[in-house]
């Protein structure tokens, strides 16, 4: 299997198996070299302000985490579990009521821990975007933690209360 | 109901979003705290499971925006100028709960400051400053 078949079956994982990301609809377009372009398609559940019609930023925010992710997983040559460490959005202008917004990010560092990440929103044109991002991840994220960990307490609460 | 409990309620009602996600909020005073509670739909990672970044992102934004329009009555919902999201723990099964606390309210511009925890207050799972183009009714 190549690289790039490993990257999108890894991508359809992430849309399909992640429920939220299933509930918005996301897809992606492409995926290789380091850089991934997802699609949220515009439907009225998804509005953030409900005299214009506009998607709510939180979407384009999920959005846009979620494609920073992907483009991590297409940059990495094996596959590890990663986590959103810092995530900063600007944004531009509103999206245009009634369309789709695409988002397009690129991992343009990875270290042996952190990937450096920027993305940019958009509807029809990246040079016009809706909004940019930078992100930071963590690799190996879940190093030893087994699947179902966070269903259990955490082992050492930070100013716990000491119950 | 008082004036606020109106303003807040028909504020997070009318946003098909804050609906999709189930967001709700409670107030005493003029202290708000916005509640999430924990559904399939926004998970992020089934494997661990964790909701996703972005819905916590999402949350503590409405977060923001519900408790401006505490604050103050607006002329029209204020527009997010930008957002920088800290992940601090993974978003475990449970509700999570947000407060937000307004540095400053200007003619034009908020500065907000959120938090999000789950069953440990000073153990926040995610912060999140972000700043809000606004437009306070005049009177």
């Amino acid at each position: 299997m190549s690289d790039h078949e490993q990257t999108k079956l890894i991508a359809t994982a992430m849309n399909e198996g992640s429920p939220q990301a299933k509930a918005l609809g996301f897809t992606t377009l492409e995926i290789g070299d380091a850089v991934a372009i997802l699609k949220v398609p515009y439907r009225p559940e998804i509005v953030g302000d409900p005299e214009t019609g506009v998607i709510a930023g939180g979407v384009v925010t999920t959005l846009l985490d979620h494609a920073s992710g992907q483009a991590v997983h297409a940059a990495m040559e094996t596959f590890t579990s990663i986590a959103t460490l810092d995530l900063r959005i600007d944004y531009m202008r509103a999206a245009e009521p009634g369309l789709d917004v695409l988002a397009r990010a690129h991992c343009y560092k990875l270290t042996r821990s952190i990937a450096f990440v920027r993305a940019v929103a958009y509807d029809r044109d990246p040079e016009d975007p809706v909004a940019t991002a930078q992100a930071t991840f963590m690799l190996d994220s879940s190093a030893g933690k087994k699947p179902g960990a966070n269903l259990k307490p955490p082992r050492a609460k930070t100013g716990s209360t000491g119950q | 109901m008082s004036e606020v409990d109106t303003r807040l309620v028909s504020m997070l009602d009318s946003i098909p979003y804050a609906r999709f996600l189930g967001i709700k909020a409670e107030l005493a005073g003029d202290e708000m705290t916005a509640i999430l509670p924990f559904a399939h739909h926004i998970v992020g990672n089934p494997m661990l499971p964790a909701i996703h970044g972005g819905v916590l992102g999402a949350f503590m934004e409405m977060t923001a925006l519900a408790q401006l329009s505490v604050a103050a009555p607006m002329k029209r919902q204020p527009r997010t100028i930008d957002v920088s999201i800290e992940y601090l723990r993974s978003g475990r099964p449970l509700t999570t709960y947000a407060r937000a606390s307004i540095k400053k309210l200007g003619r034009r511009i908020a500065n907000v400051h959120v938090e999000a925890w789950q069953e440990t207050r000073s153990a926040p799972i995610a912060t999140m400053r972000g700043l809000f183009l606004v437009a306070p009714s005049d009177d």
